[in-house]
C-alpha cells in the first residue's frame, strides 16, 4: 500500500506535465477539429460553428489533400527503404573489421543530422542549381543534359527526397552500430569455421541479429517522414505544381496561411490515424514473419 | 546581520528608487514599433533621419519581415495581441485584418490631415483601403500590371504603335506569331501566376463576385469571356504553356524574343535596365493595358501602411504615416526602391516625369480597380489559377471552368453568407 502511494507520488508529476502539455492539447485539436474555427473566428468567437465530421468529409473529398497525400506516400515510400538502406550500409562500413579511422567515418556521417535544416537546405539548394549546382556539373560530365531540380514538378521530389536521406542517414547509423557491436563475435567464428563467405555471414548471421533493430528504426523512420514539411517548406515552399506539398506542409497552408484552425486540426488527425494504422500494420507483418 | 541590512529606510529607499525608475520607463518614452517587408524593410531606416529630427520625443522602431512568412507572422500576433503599431500591408489583405478588427480606422484622421490629400491619390488605389466605406489604411506605393513589349519585333510585324483593345492585340499576337516561327512566342503568361488572366477579369463590367461578394460570378458572361480569350492566347500558339520557374530568366528571354509581350509590374523596369545588354535597350518598352473595347483597366495593387487597434501610440503612429506620405518622402522612397508613388503630387518629380518606362504607369494608374474586398480572396484566386490551369491544358471546357470554380468559391463563400444572414458581416 505504502509502496503504491509512494509510486503515484513518483509519478505524479511527470503525468501531470504530460496532461497538461501533451493530451490536453490533443484534446482540444480534436475539438477544434469538429469546429469551422477561421479568422472570422477569432475575431469572434460567436462566429464559431460545430459541424461534427463535416472538415474531415471535406478533406476527404478534396483533390488537394489526396494529393499531398500521394506526394507524402511518394517520400515515404522512396525515402524509407533508401535511408534504411543507406544507414544499415554506412553502419557495416563503418563496423568493418578492414576500417580505418572508424571514429572519425562515425562522426563525419552523423554531423548531417546533428547540423541546422534551414542552413545545409541553402548549401543544397546551391547544389542542386540548375546551371550552377555541383550535381547538374557532374552529370554534364557524362553527358547528362542539366536537369532543372526544384523548378521541375517531376525532380523536385526525388530531389527533396535525396536531401533528406542525406540529412536523416547518420542517426539510424548509430543505432545499426550499436546494434552490430551487440552481435556475440563467436557467432561469426563458428561461422567461417564452418566455411561461410561473407554474404552468407550478413544474411544468417547479422541480419536475424538486427531483426529488433531494423523494426525499430523503420517505425520511427517511417513516423518521421510522414510528418515531413521543413524540407519542401525551406527548399521548394510546397511547389512546383504543388508537387511537393506533404500533408504536414498542407496542414502547415491550411491552419496558418488561410488560418482554418478547424480544417488543419482535421488533417493532423487524419495523419495520426495513418500513421497509427501503418505502424500497427508493420508490427503485424514482422509478428508474423518472426512467427512463421 | 539580515535585519539590518532591511532597514526601513532601505526599504523605502529602494521603493522610491524603482517607483521612478518604473515611471521612466512607461511615461514619456514614445515608442513607435513598425513592421515593414522585405526590400521596403531594408531601406524604410534611411528615410527616417529627418522624422527623427522633427520628432525628438518619438523613438522608432523597425522590424523587418521577409514578404514570405509575413502574412502568418501577421495573424499569429493579431492572435497573439502582439502587433506593431504601424506596418505595412499589402492592399489585398486589408480586407482580412479589417474582418479580424485588428485595424485602426484612419477617416478622421485623414479627414483632418494637411499631409494627407485624398484628392491626390489615384481614386484606384485609395479605394483598396476603404472596407464598407471605412478607411482602414494609407497607400505607400503601387502595383499594377501592363505590358512589356518588344518595339523592334512588333515594328516589324507591322504595327507602329503597341494595341488599345484586345481584338487589335490579337492580331498583333498572330502577326508575331507568324514571324517568329514555332519555336518562339507572341505573349508570356505564366502558368503559375494568377495576376495575368485577373487583370483580364478584372476589365470586364461584370463584378467577379455577386450579391454583396456572397457568390461567386465565375460562370457569368465576364469572366467568360476573360478565360476564353485567355485560353485562346495558349490555343492559338502565341503563348508558352509554361510556368514562371521553367522560365528560369524571363528578361534574357524577352531579350532573344522567345516572346514579345510580358505581363508584369513596376519592379521589372529596374531589372530589365540591369539584365538587357546595352544594345537591346532600346527594343523594350511598357504600354498600358489594352481592353476589351478600348484602353483597358489593371489591378490596385500596392501596399498600405495601417495602424494596429492595439497600439498605445496611435497620435505618434499616425505623425510617422504622415510624414512617409509627404511627397518629398515618397520621392526619396521611390529612388530608393524603385516602388511607385501612390500620389500624383509625388509623380511630378522630374526623376519620374522623364522617365519613360514609368509613363504608361502613370496612365495605367488612373484606370485601376480594386479586387472583391473579402478576407477569403486570396484562396478564391488561388483557386481561379489552379482551375484556369487544367483549361489550358484542355481538361475543362470555359463554361466547365466558370461551373467548377464558382462551386468551389460558393463552398469558400459559405462562412461568409452565413454570417451576412446573422448580421454579423464584417
Amino acid at each position: 500500500m505504502r509502496v503504491q502511494r509512494a509510486a503515484w507520488a513518483l509519478v505524479t508529476p511527470a503525468l501531470l506535465v504530460i496532461g497538461v502539455f501533451f493530451f490536453l492539447p490533443v484534446l482540444a485539436a480534436l475539438l477544434v477539429s469538429l469546429t469551422d474555427f477561421d479568422l472570422y473566428a477569432l475575431a469572434d468567437i460567436r462566429n464559431l460553428r460545430f459541424i461534427g465530421l463535416a472538415n474531415y468529409w471535406h478533406l476527404l473529398q478534396s483533390p488537394a489533400f489526396w494529393q499531398a497525400l500521394a506526394n507524402t506516400a511518394y517520400f515515404v515510400a522512396a525515402g524509407v527503404p533508401l535511408s534504411l538502406f543507406a544507414s544499415l550500409a554506412a553502419a557495416l562500413l563503418v563496423n568493418a573489421r578492414l576500417a580505418r579511422f572508424s571514429a572519425l567515418f562515425r562522426t563525419t556521417l552523423f554531423a548531417p543530422v546533428v547540423t541546422t535544416l534551414v542552413a545545409v537546405a541553402v548549401v543544397w539548394r546551391y547544389l542542386l542549381h540548375t546551371r550552377y549546382g555541383v550535381l547538374n556539373y557532374a552529370l554534364a560530365q557524362i553527358g547528362v543534359h542539366p536537369i532543372d531540380w526544384l523548378g521541375d514538378p517531376h525532380w523536385a521530389m526525388p530531389a527533396i527526397i535525396l536531401f533528406a536521406v542525406w540529412k536523416n542517414f547518420g542517426y539510424n547509423m548509430i543505432i545499426f552500430l550499436a546494434a552490430l557491436q551487440s552481435i556475440p563475435a563467436d557467432l561469426y567464428e563458428a561461422a567461417r569455421l564452418d566455411g561461410a563467405n561473407g554474404w552468407q555471414e550478413f544474411r544468417h548471421i547479422t541480419l536475424p541479429s538486427l531483426a529488433a533493430t531494423l523494426l525499430l528504426v523503420s517505425i520511427l523512420t517511417m513516423a518521421g517522414y510522414f510528418q515531413l514539411f521543413a524540407e519542401p517548406y525551406v527548399m521548394t515552399q510546397g511547389g512546383p505544381m504543388q508537387s511537393t506539398v506533404s500533408v504536414l506542409y498542407f496542414m502547415y497552408e491550411e491552419g496558418f496561411k488561410w488560418w482554418n484552425l478547424g480544417s488543419a486540426s482535421a488533417v493532423a488527425f487524419l495523419l495520426f490515424l495513418l500513421i497509427l494504422a501503418i505502424t500497427a500494420l508493420q508490427l503485424r507483418v514482422t509478428r508474423r514473419a518472426e512467427a512463421a | 546581520m539580515t535585519g539590518r541590512w532591511l532597514s526601513p529606510r532601505l526599504v523605502c529607499l529602494a521603493f522610491a528608487l524603482c517607483a521612478a525608475g518604473c515611471h521612466r520607463t512607461a511615461g514619456p518614452d514614445r515608442v513607435v514599433t513598425v513592421w515593414a517587408m522585405g526590400r521596403e524593410g531594408e531601406v524604410i531606416e534611411r528615410l527616417l533621419p529627418q522624422f527623427r529630427k522633427l520628432h525628438p520625443e518619438i523613438r522608432v522602431k523597425v522590424q523587418q519581415q521577409p514578404w514570405t512568412a509575413a502574412h502568418e507572422k501577421l495573424l499569429t500576433a493579431v492572435a497573439g495581441e502582439a502587433t506593431p503599431d504601424v506596418c505595412q500591408l499589402g492592399n489585398t489583405w486589408i480586407p482580412e485584418f479589417a474582418a479580424l478588427e485588428a485595424l485602426e480606422p484612419l477617416g478622421p484622421n485623414a479627414a483632418k490631415s494637411t499631409i494627407i490629400q485624398r484628392d491626390d491619390y489615384f481614386p484606384g488605389i485609395w479605394d483598396t483601403n476603404l472596407i464598407a466605406g471605412t478607411l482602414y489604411g494609407v497607400p505607400w506605393y503601387v502595383d499594377t500590371r501592363l505590358l512589356f513589349y518588344r518595339r523592334d519585333l512588333l515594328a516589324k510585324a507591322g504595327f507602329a504603335a503597341p494595341p488599345k483593345t484586345w481584338e487589335e492585340w490579337s492580331r498583333m499576337l498572330a502577326a508575331i506569331k507568324a514571324l517568329v516561327g514555332p519555336e518562339r512566342y507572341s505573349v508570356l503568361l505564366p502558368l503559375n501566376e494568377f495576376e495575368p488572366l485577373l487583370v483580364l477579369a478584372i476589365q470586364q463590367p461584370e463584378p467577379l463576385l455577386r450579391q454583396d461578394d456572397r457568390f461567386g460570378n465565375f460562370r457569368g458572361a465576364g469572366f467568360r469571356r476573360a478565360l476564353a480569350f485567355y485560353v485562346e492566347m495558349f490555343q492559338r500558339g502565341w503563348a508558352p504553356p509554361v510556368s514562371a520557374t521553367q522560365i528560369s530568366n524571363v528578361w534574357d528571354e524577352l531579350g532573344r524574343g522567345y516572346y514579345s509581350f510580358y505581363i508584369s509590374g513596376p519592379w521589372n523596369i529596374g531589372e530589365f535596365k540591369r539584365r538587357l545588354p546595352p544594345e537591346l535597350q532600346p527594343t523594350w518598352m511598357t504600354a498600358s493595358m489594352p481592353g476589351p473595347d478600348g484602353p483597358g483597366a489593371s489591378l490596385a495593387g500596392g501596399a498600405s501602411l495601417v495602424i494596429f487597434r492595439r497600439s498605445r501610440h496611435k497620435a505618434d503612429a499616425w505623425r510617422l504615416l504622415e510624414y512617409l506620405s509627404s511627397p518629398d518622402v515618397q520621392r526619396q522612397f521611390y529612388e530608393l526602391t524603385g516602388d511607385l508613388p501612390p500620389r500624383r503630387a509625388s509623380w511630378r518629380d522630374p526623376r519620374l516625369a522623364e522617365n519613360p518606362y514609368a509613363r504608361a504607369f502613370l496612365e495605367q494608374l488612373e484606370r485601376v480597380k480594386p479586387t472583391p474586398k473579402v478576407p477569403e480572396w486570396e484562396r478564391i484566386v488561388d483557386q481561379m489559377r489552379l482551375v484556369a490551369e487544367r483549361a489550358v491544358d484542355g481538361k475543362l471546357s470555359v463554361d466547365q471552368a466558370g461551373q467548377e470554380l464558382d462551386q468551389t468559391v460558393d463552398a469558400i463563400l459559405e462562412k461568409r453568407r452565413w454570417l451576412a444572414d446573422r448580421g454579423a458581416a464584417p
